[in-house]
């Protein structure tokens, strides 16, 4: 008996429709319908539109039978995060300030694919407007783990990461800004790769931190990984931050001949707070570079410990001037209850804002308020330029850095929802990365006693993505933790 | 840096949010936890060093001025709260004459 169509890779079915094994129509169908059958344990989906999915599907069988298959993503079911403008679909961020909103206009990214073939697959959860670690302050509904349904999936990415574990899509897209790709990846035991600023445009994804927020691929295998980045990958002028960068050839970076890199452990940085399976299956994905003939190097990221506190004042601060387009005058929820117009601000954000977003927004007018801009934006900012200078000064002696993804395993639902600084803790690993423009990706790289997955992060210089997907690939090559399947 | 305590009133109107009572209180708490773990860059010397506003600061970003395909009125107003004669509407904001 084969294997079950939503349990192949993305480069799996494609090689099938390729070779007219199978078609989109039937690939398609099977994500649909084994989404059907697990999401109401899952829980990743905020909106479905099965018929719309279903007819991209059949235009890609179409056009394959006429010859003109437009490449290896055409009539691929890919999840979209619902952060990422689709025309004509919702877009809600996971906030009811936006419940009603649809978007009149495509993502660049969405462009892409929509050129690729790639079929548009559902509005996956997160946390509202991408601010948490653990979906759990999605508006709308939780999002459970496939490998634990007690616990949390992740975030903000945690609706793409669990419908890619679960079976429900062969790979989704996710944005991350302290980690929201990886930190959920790592938790839900897939591969997920945030790139370097700039390499993808961000036109259509709405705003967190601007300088910081990038989309990218979360997939199970590296070589999907790498298929995604070679459509989503490149410059576009509607993004006045997109980079004019060449776009290597991410496949065929995958299946040069393995180099011996050497690798960067910054050992200091693994210090409390950091679970001992954890940092078992580190040292042993460490220990597995060393036998492939890798160089190992105790390297330092002296300020790397400051990451969070500089993060989140330059996060929330930019947050705070980003969202403060939800006035409910022009494209929001408004206010019933407003005495006047100015009042339609103060109501229409009361009650169409959660929690943690109306905790971020006035932290970040906080810091950026008269008096104390100096004392705490002003000053994160030259703390980001001395996390960026250690970053600078380890990739004058290796190729790549490892950490840990995330400091624990994934953690129950409710365990930390109303500790912000606890939750914020859970992205130590990943929010430099953003602070100084990095690519980094996580991969699965082993299991708990209790079979939760942990992820290994990989961290580059700018724009060697195709390094990264070369040294996680060599890993992949000898293990097999992206291939095990949650059982739901 | 200044004592780690946050005007929650001054703030949320400078954020146009109107918070509970409760909100306000839970709030004033959380940011002082946080604003407190923010005095760790207090001990970081960053004499002489410049903020970095992005990872990799591009200036100047010119196009040529072509006429671009844009939105019809109706796709602009798709999610307009109230309109009128292809217009947003909103609640007048000056008094009537006296």
């Amino acid at each position: 008996m084969s294997e079950p169509l939503h349990t192949l890779t993305l480069a799996e079915l494609s090689r099938r429709l390729a070779a007219k094994q199978v078609t989109s129509e039937e690939v398609t169908r099977a994500f649909v319908e084994r989404t059907r059958t697990v999401e109401p344990k899952v829980g990743a989906f905020l909106h479905r539109d099965e018929a719309d999915t279903m007819a991209q599907a059949r235009a890609s069988d179409q056009r394959r039978a006429a010859g003109k298959s437009l490449g290896p993503l055409d009539g691929i079911p890919i999840g979209i995060k619902d952060v990422i403008a689709v025309k004509g679909q919702p877009l809600t961020a996971a906030s009811k300030i936006l419940q009603k909103y649809i978007s009149p206009y495509d993502a660049t990214v969405i462009e892409k694919l929509n050129a690729a073939g790639a079929v548009r697959w559902g509005r996956l959860n997160l946390d509202e407007f991408a601010m948490g670690s653990s979906t759990e302050n999605s508006a709308y509904q939780t999002t459970s783990n496939p490998w634990d349904l007690t616990r949390i999936p992740g975030g903000s990415s945690g609706g793409s990461a669990a419908c890619v574990s679960a079976g429900e899509a062969p790979a989704a897209l996710g944005s991350d800004t302290g980690g929201s790709i990886r930190q959920p990846a790592s938790l839900c035991g897939i591969v997920g790769l945030k790139p370097t600023y700039g390499l993808v445009s961000r036109y259509g994804l709405a705003a967190f931190a601007s300088s910081l927020d990038q989309i990218g691929p979360m997939t199970r295998t590296t070589e999907d990984a790498a298929l995604l980045m070679q459509v989503l990958a490149g410059h576009d002028h509607r993004d006045s931050t997109s980079l004019k960068q060449a776009v290597p050839d991410y496949t065929a970076a995958l299946h040069a001949p393995a180099k011996k890199w050497k690798l960067g452990v910054p050992r200091d940085f693994f210090g409390n707070g950091l679970d001992p399976e954890v940092r078992a299956s580190i040292e042993a994905a460490i220990k597995f570079y060393q036998g492939q003939g890798c160089e190992i190097v105790d390297i330092k990221l002296p300020h790397a410990e400051l990451g969070l506190p500089v993060y989140y004042i330059i996060a929330t601060a930019e947050a705070s001037s980003n969202l403060a387009r939800y006035d409910g005058i022009r494209y929001t929820h408004r206010s019933t209850k407003a005495a006047d117009a100015v009042d339609i601000y103060f109501k229409s954000r009361a009650e169409g804002f959660g929690p943690e977003v109306k905790r971020r927004i006035i932290l970040g007018t906080y810091v950026l308020s008269s008096g104390y801009y100096d004392a705490y934006y002003l000053r994160a900012q030259k703390v980001r330029t001395l996390i960026r200078r250690d970053f600078e000064n380890a990739f004058q002696q290796v190729d790549a850095i490892l950490t840990p993804t995330a400091p624990t395993p994934a953690f129950k639902r409710g365990e930390k929802s109303d500790d912000p600084l606890a939750m914020y803790l859970s992205d130590i690993y990943t929010i430099s990365v953003n602070l100084a423009g990095l690519p980094g990706m996580s991969i699965p790289c082993g299991f708990t006693k209790s079979n939760l997955p942990i992820g290994l992060q990989l961290i580059g210089r700018p724009f060697a993505e195709a390094d990264l997907l070369a040294m996680g690939r060599m890993f992949e090559t000898a293990h097999d933790f992206h291939s095990r399947r949650a059982t739901l | 840096m200044p004592q780690p305590s946050v005007d929650i009133d001054y703030v949320a109107n400078l954020a146009r949010i109107d918070l509970t009572a409760e909100e306000k209180t839970r709030f004033a708490a959380q940011l002082g936890d946080i604003l407190a773990y923010f005095e760790k860059l207090n001990a970081v010397d960053v004499t002489g060093v410049e903020p970095m506003a992005h990872a990799f600061p591009v200036f100047n970003v010119l196009e040529e001025d072509v006429e671009q395909p844009g939105f019809t009125p109706a796709e602009a107003l798709l999610n307009a709260p109230a309109q009128r004669d292809n217009q947003i509407l909103v609640p007048k904001v000056v008094d009537d004459a006296s």
